[in-house]
C-alpha cells in the first residue's frame, strides 16, 4: 500500500469525492448512515420480497385477488411498502398473456419488492427495443412466447410501477409457500424469464 | 417534454447486456453516487422530479455516452450548485485537490 503506487481516480470517482466531502463538511450528510442504507438496498431489500408475494398468490386465491385489485396494498400486508412502490398494479402471466415491464425514459422499478434494478433494466437497449420488439427482446433472454400468446407492455412511470405474477409451473401442487418462493427469480418477476419447476 | 431520455422506440443500441451475475453496482463510486441522493433528500436540495429533470435535460450526446450514475452524478451538480447548496467555486477547486492527492 505504498502511497508511491496511488492509483490515479477515474473522473466520477473525484467528482463524487468532491460532493461527500463538501456536504459533509457543511454537516449536511453523515457517511456512515449513508453506507447503512446502500447496504439495505443491496443487501436486504431485494427480489427475495416479491418471490414472496408470488408464492402467497399462488397459494392462496383470496390473497391473489387481493393483489391484483390493489398492489401496494396486498404487498403492504406482507411489510414491504416504501420509496418507489407507493402505487404498485401487479400483473398476471396466464396461458393466454405474457406481460413485460420496461422503464422507457428512465428506470422506474418496483423497490420494495424487487430492490434495485439490474444494470441492464436501466440501460438504452433494453429500454429503447422493449416496446418496439417485445418479443425479440424475450427471445434474447432465453424466452419463447408463442405467436398466439398475447405479449403486454407495461412502461413504467414515476407514479405508478409494475410487477409481473408469473405463471405457476407445473409439478408444484404439493410445495410449501418457501419452497415455491424459492424458485421465483427476479427477471420471472420483470417478465423476462419463466418460472421452471424444481429439477 | 421530448427529449433523449424518451428511449423507446429507438434504434441501434445494440444487444441487451445480459449477464445474470452482474452486480447492482459495478464500481464503488456508483455506491456513493446512490448514497448520495438519500443524503440530499432530507434537506430539500431538490425533489425527484426536479432530479429526473436535471437528468433529462443533459445534452443528448452526453446523455447517451455515459452511465446511469453518471447521469445522477450530473444531476447533483447541476441541483447542488444551481441552488446554492454548494458553490461551482468550491466544487472546482475540491475537484482539483483531491485529483492532486490522488495522482
Amino acid at each position: 500500500m505504498g502511497s508511491a503506487h496511488k492509483r490515479q481516480l477515474s473522473d466520477p470517482e473525484i467528482r463524487v469525492k468532491a460532493l461527500e466531502s463538501l456536504l459533509v463538511e457543511k454537516g449536511l450528510i453523515d457517511p456512515k448512515a449513508l453506507d447503512d442504507l446502500v447496504d439495505t438496498y443491496e443487501t436486504k431489500i431485494g427480489p427475495h420480497n416479491g418471490a414472496q408475494v408470488v408464492a402467497r398468490a399462488w397459494s392462496d386465491p383470496a390473497y391473489k385477488q387481493r393483489l391484483l385489485e390493489d398492489g401496494s396494498a396486498a404487498i403492504g400486508e406482507l411489510g414491504f411498502s416504501g420509496m418507489q412502490g407507493e402505487d404498485l398494479m401487479v400483473v398476471e402471466n396466464t396461458p393466454e398473456v405474457h406481460n413485460i415491464l420496461v422503464c422507457t425514459l428512465c428506470s422506474c422499478y418496483p423497490w420494495p419488492t424487487l430492490g434495485l434494478p439490474p444494470v441492464w433494466y436501466k440501460a438504452a437497449p433494453y429500454r429503447s427495443r422493449a416496446v418496439s420488439d417485445p418479443r425479440g427482446v424475450l427471445q434474447e433472454f432465453g424466452v419463447e412466447v408463442p405467436e398466439d400468446k398475447e405479449v403486454r407492455v407495461w412502461d413504467s412511470t414515476a407514479e405508478l410501477r409494475y410487477m409481473v405474477l408469473p405463471e405457476r409451473p407445473n409439478g408444484t401442487e404439493d410445495m410449501t409457500e418457501d419452497g415455491l418462493a424459492s424458485l421465483v427469480s427476479r427477471d420471472s418477476m420483470i417478465g423476462v424469464a419463466l418460472v421452471n419447476p424444481p429439477a | 417534454m421530448n427529449g433523449i431520455h424518451d428511449l423507446g422506440g429507438m434504434h441501434g443500441f445494440g444487444p441487451i447486456d445480459i449477464d445474470p451475475e452482474q452486480p447492482l453496482f459495478r464500481n464503488d463510486w456508483e455506491r456513493r453516487v446512490f448514497a448520495l441522493f438519500f443524503g440530499c433528500a432530507p434537506h430539500g436540495f431538490f425533489n425527484l422530479d426536479e432530479f429526473r429533470h436535471a437528468v433529462e435535460r443533459m445534452d443528448a450526446a452526453e446523455y447517451l455516452e455515459l452511465s446511469y450514475y453518471e447521469h445522477w452524478l450530473h444531476a447533483y451538480e447541476t441541483l447542488l450548485v444551481g441552488n446554492g447548496a454548494i458553490t461551482a467555486e468550491e466544487y472546482a477547486t475540491r475537484c482539483a485537490e483531491i485529483a492532486q492527492e490522488a495522482g
